[in-house]
């Protein structure tokens, strides 16, 4: 019976998890009006997806005890009322928010919140409550985007900050699975680096906007670096390949120059070597993705179980509670990604791929249509740092690319992480409703005749972001 | 132009750096989906197949283990539920394929083992699949279809008898293995109940080891093929004058080294040194030569090599270096130093020779069929490896025939078909010496290769020649 039930579901799940998929797409095609009515329909979709997920659990892995049972049905409650809190409280708030990135945001902390019940009680009621606390906080990020207007002049002030705190871990730091980049706070383990990010983003943003003298680019490049180096000293590999490749399109767009991207990437590909040759754990990585086979008992053993995950998966999954996603390491934060696809199939993995690659178009969409070069900077800089971030860990998941240890965002356990994307994005979500007013009150402010605002509505519709 | 003009057209421009870049990573993230797919539909597939994936168990709940099938269809492994859905594995020719097939209970070996995912895979008709699921009934899983020849294994198995060795039959045009047996053996339907006696540190038979594979033999004779093949490198132009004197005794030092029953052989050259296997001639040879290139050799001969086999073999082993003294040069010689081999790996040289010096790689999985019988991957035969020069391997088919036409295999002597081969019998301190026959017989062209050890014997010509010689014979009926 209870194959049974677990083996409908995984389809249905995955039926729906396509359906939601397919929608992220057709609204980047249909007109405004028509919308609305996707927007609340993928929302029920994402409700269906958690609420299937939850029979299998329940069936799979909780009905060994009533305190079992219990557990899991409020775990359920639970989430479900936070998802329908914050949808209210966002809409309240904000009448003119993204609901696809809002929408996305949710379906992926559902995907994660399913997995981390599915794999670790504990891990879940933590993901709970930073979920919760990050929600709630980051509602005002939108209104502090849109209200205080000299957030882009303290651009050094940004980068000498985040570099302090960066550099906290030398002090303060603890190890973890290899890096130290931790710091431990009132009981709580935290990544500086995933909250220095932003703050990296907005220096830079705020500096290229500037200034473009070459003297100037000189001058935040070396700060830049420097942020790299630490990142390096930490042996956060992943943070340090994100921090750079953030950067150098930031250059590019900042100065619409070809050459520092290519001399960028040149010095970049430079610096791999050195690190290669130079630290043993940059080479162990590279040997553990050339061949993990040969090294299987060692290096290798994470990302072949991950590889054996995904392959015994296959297209629709062994069913939720039905894999052994426990054996890859870390399968809750590194990892998620073969665990998803262990147990929820290939076409599931897939389509989170593809979830997250409508965020970053997106996200682009906006970067596009914003005018004030700060503000663009800094949407085109969380676009690349989001999209670059889920590339190296779905990547290194698969073997793509030598794993590098980064979080699938918003979807892997760790509060850090979850907060630092739920800043993100809500910064982005900040920029959508900013130039949502900036479209309205020129709308408003230009006196024309007649015949011009029509057309010139016209043209503005168009210039709206879908 | 006027200033809003000019930034208005420079918004354009970045934009369009900005779509550069968005296509960038659209590239990338399509790059990373459609190798996704690919393993996931290929890759994957051939990944998984490994034993350190622990996902077996999970993946019988909903498949039914595939058969095992013989190179006629006879079934070798098959699985039977009872009432109560418990799975039992069911092998019907009880012990004879027991190291080859492999067991399921107690750690799975073999085929077993190394297929245990193509087994567990479920190449039926996709939507059956998901009525199967959905029902929460188990979808068939895949046949592996080996090359196993039953009655050539039989053949083997019962000329062998109830000594212990082992015997490969090998198809050199292609690597087929046709028969591998290894006794003693045991019953794979009832190792759970024998589990306890068949691992008990007094039980000297070692039956779960495949000694086909994983034994550790000296060569005795046999290995005179290999140093003959060096020597033939080593003195590309003089080694057919070569020639030697025989007393019966070989001194090295106050070592001596004798021939096989007091024989005195008298003046031979290379093709009746080889025939008569004369252990004088052979260490004079290897005395001559320069060990560096003959480690050389050997490496081609595949020792210390890991072989690529379906099931796992035990690399062979040699060590001799210019630091070892002349009394193991001249045993090394003649197979009876520290050198160390197992019936699969000389099989493998006996086929090159007889292909005309090229290796087929050797298999024992002819296809993976689905339920219905559709076939969903075949092998096809490769080269592994060219060993030797096709002259090389003419001379040495040469000399191999001289052994049964007047050497020591003359048993094998016959009208209806050709052998070749080269005998052995290998000294082992403080037991019977190990009877080695490695050869290979053709009608038209060269079809089968046999490879024979039998432990604790006595001298090849009475124990694994005739073991050979049924083997052919069935094979031929």
């Amino acid at each position: 019976m209870e194959t049974i039930i677990i083996g409908i579901c995984k389809y249905i799940i995955c039926l729906l998890v396509v359906m939601y998929t397919l929608y992220c797409f057709t609204v980047f095609r249909k007109r405004k009006e028509s919308q609305a009515g996707v927007y609340g329909f993928q929302l029920f979709l994402m409700f269906a997806i958690h609420a299937f997920s939850f029979v299998c659990i329940f069936i799979g892995r909780y009905m060994d005890t009533t305190e079992d049972m219990l557990k899991c049905s409020i775990m359920y409650l639970v989430q479900v009322i936070v998802f329908l809190v914050f949808i209210i409280a966002y809409r309240l708030a904000y009448r003119k928010l993204s609901p696809l990135v809002f929408n996305n945001m949710l379906m992926l902390m559902a995907f994660g919140l399913i997995m981390q019940t599915r794999l670790d009680y504990d891990d879940a009621i933590k993901q709970v409550i930073f979920i919760t606390i990050g929600l709630t906080v980051c509602i005002i990020i939108p209104f502090i985007i849109r209200k205080i207007k000299y957030l882009k002049d303290f651009g050094w002030i940004y980068g000498f900050f985040g570099l302090i705190c960066l550099m906290l871990v030398f002090v303060i730091g603890k190890e973890k699975y290899g890096a130290k980049n931790w710091i431990i706070i009132g009981g709580f383990a935290m990544q500086p680096s995933e909250f220095v990010k932003i703050l990296f983003v907005f220096f830079v943003a705020s500096c290229l906007s500037k200034a473009k003298d070459f003297k100037s680019i000189v001058k935040v490049s070396s700060l830049a670096a420097v942020h790299v180096m630490v990142l390096v000293l930490e042996k956060d590999l992943g943070g340090a390949l994100i921090y750079s490749v953030v950067y150098l399109f930031m250059l590019y767009i900042a100065t619409s120059d070809i050459r520092y991207l290519l001399a960028g990437f040149g010095a970049g590909s430079l610096a791999a070597v050195i690190a290669y040759k130079l630290f043993f754990h940059v080479r162990v990585r590279v040997i553990a993705w050339k061949d993990p086979w040969s090294v299987i008992d060692k290096q290798g053993y994470q990302i072949c179980q991950s590889l054996f995950a995904i392959g015994t998966g296959g297209w629709f999954g062994m069913g939720l509670t039905k894999g052994l996603p426990t054996s890859i390491p870390v399968v809750g934060s590194d990892f998620i990604f073969a665990g998803i696809s262990e147990e929820m199939g290939g076409i599931v993995g897939i389509c989170i791929i593809l979830i997250c690659i409508s965020c970053f178009i997106m996200f682009i969409n906006i970067s596009m249509k914003i005018r004030l070069e700060f503000y663009k900077l800094i949407a085109l800089g969380l676009s690349i740092m989001y999209m670059f971030q889920v590339f190296l860990t779905i990547g290194g998941a698969t073997k793509f690319i030598p794993s590098t240890g980064v979080t699938l965002p918003l979807v892997s356990s760790g509060g850090s992480s979850i907060l630092s994307t739920i800043i993100m994005f809500n910064i982005i979500q900040g920029l959508y409703v900013l130039n949502q007013d900036d479209v309205e009150s020129r709308k408003q402010q230009e006196p024309r005749t007649a015949r011009e605002g029509r057309k010139r509505r016209r043209n503005e519709l168009e210039d709206t972001i879908v | 132009m006027d200033g809003r003009a000019l930034k208005k057209r420079t918004r354009k421009c970045v934009n369009r750096e900005i779509s550069i870049i968005a296509y960038v990573f659209v590239i990338l993230f399509a790059g990373l989906i459609a190798y996704l797919a690919r393993f996931i539909a290929v890759d994957g597939q051939e990944v998984i197949n490994s034993s350190y994936n622990k996902r077996q168990n999970m993946l019988e709940k909903s498949i039914q283990r595939g058969m095992i099938l013989g190179s006629k269809g006879e079934i070798l492994a098959k699985t039977e539920y009872d009432k109560n859905g418990e799975m039992t594995r069911v092998y019907p020719y009880d012990s004879l394929f027991a190291h080859t097939v492999g067991r399921y209970n107690k750690t799975k070996t073999g085929l077993e083992n190394s297929m245990a995912f193509k087994l567990l895979t479920s190449s039926s008709n996709p939507i059956q699949k998901i009525f199967n699921d959905i029902k929460g009934e188990r979808s068939p899983g895949d046949n592996v279809v080996t090359t196993l020849d039953v009655n050539l294994q039989k053949v083997a198995s019962e000329a062998l008898g109830s000594k212990k060795g082992a015997v490969v039959v090998m198809e050199p045009s292609t690597g087929k293995i046709l028969a591998m047996v290894s006794k003693p053996s045991y019953n794979p339907n009832t190792v759970d109940q024998n589990w306890e006696k068949l691992i008990s540190s007094d039980n000297e038979d070692s039956a779960l080891m495949n000694r086909a594979t994983q034994g550790t033999y000296p060569p005795g004779s046999v290995y005179k093929i290999i140093t003959a093949i060096g020597y033939m490198r080593q003195y590309p132009d003089s080694y057919r004058n070569f020639t030697y004197t025989c007393d019966g005794k070989y001194t090295i030092g106050d070592d001596v080294l004798k021939c096989a029953g007091g024989a005195k052989h008298g003046k031979v050259n290379m093709e009746e040194a080889f025939a008569k296997s004369c252990n004088g001639a052979f260490a004079s040879m290897l005395a001559n030569m320069d060990l560096s290139e003959f480690a050389k050799t050997n490496k081609d001969m595949l020792f210390n090599t890991s072989l690529d086999v379906d099931i796992p073999v035990r690399k062979p082993s040699y060590t001799l270096s210019n630091k070892d003294n002349d009394s193991l040069r001249a045993r090394t010689a003649i197979g009876q130093g520290n050198t160390t081999t197992n019936p699969m790996h000389l099989a493998m040289i006996a086929s090159a020779i007889a292909n005309n010096g090229m290796l087929m790689r050797p298999y024992i999985v002819d296809r993976i069929e689905n339920a219905e019988g559709t076939i969903i991957d075949k092998t096809a035969p490769k080269s592994y490896a060219r060993l030797m020069s096709e002259s090389e391997a003419a001379t040495l088919t040469e000399y191999m025939e001289g052994v049964v036409t007047s050497g020591t295999a003359k048993a094998l002597k016959t009208k209806e078909y050709t052998v070749a081969g080269k005998t052995g019998t290998a000294e082992i301190a403080g037991a019977n010496p190990y009877s080695w026959f490695v050869g290979f017989a053709s009608k038209n062209q060269a079809d089968l290769v046999v490879s024979v050890c039998v432990e604790n014997a006595g001298s090849s010509s009475s124990y694994a020649v005739p073991i050979a010689k049924k083997v052919f014979a069935a094979y031929y009926k």
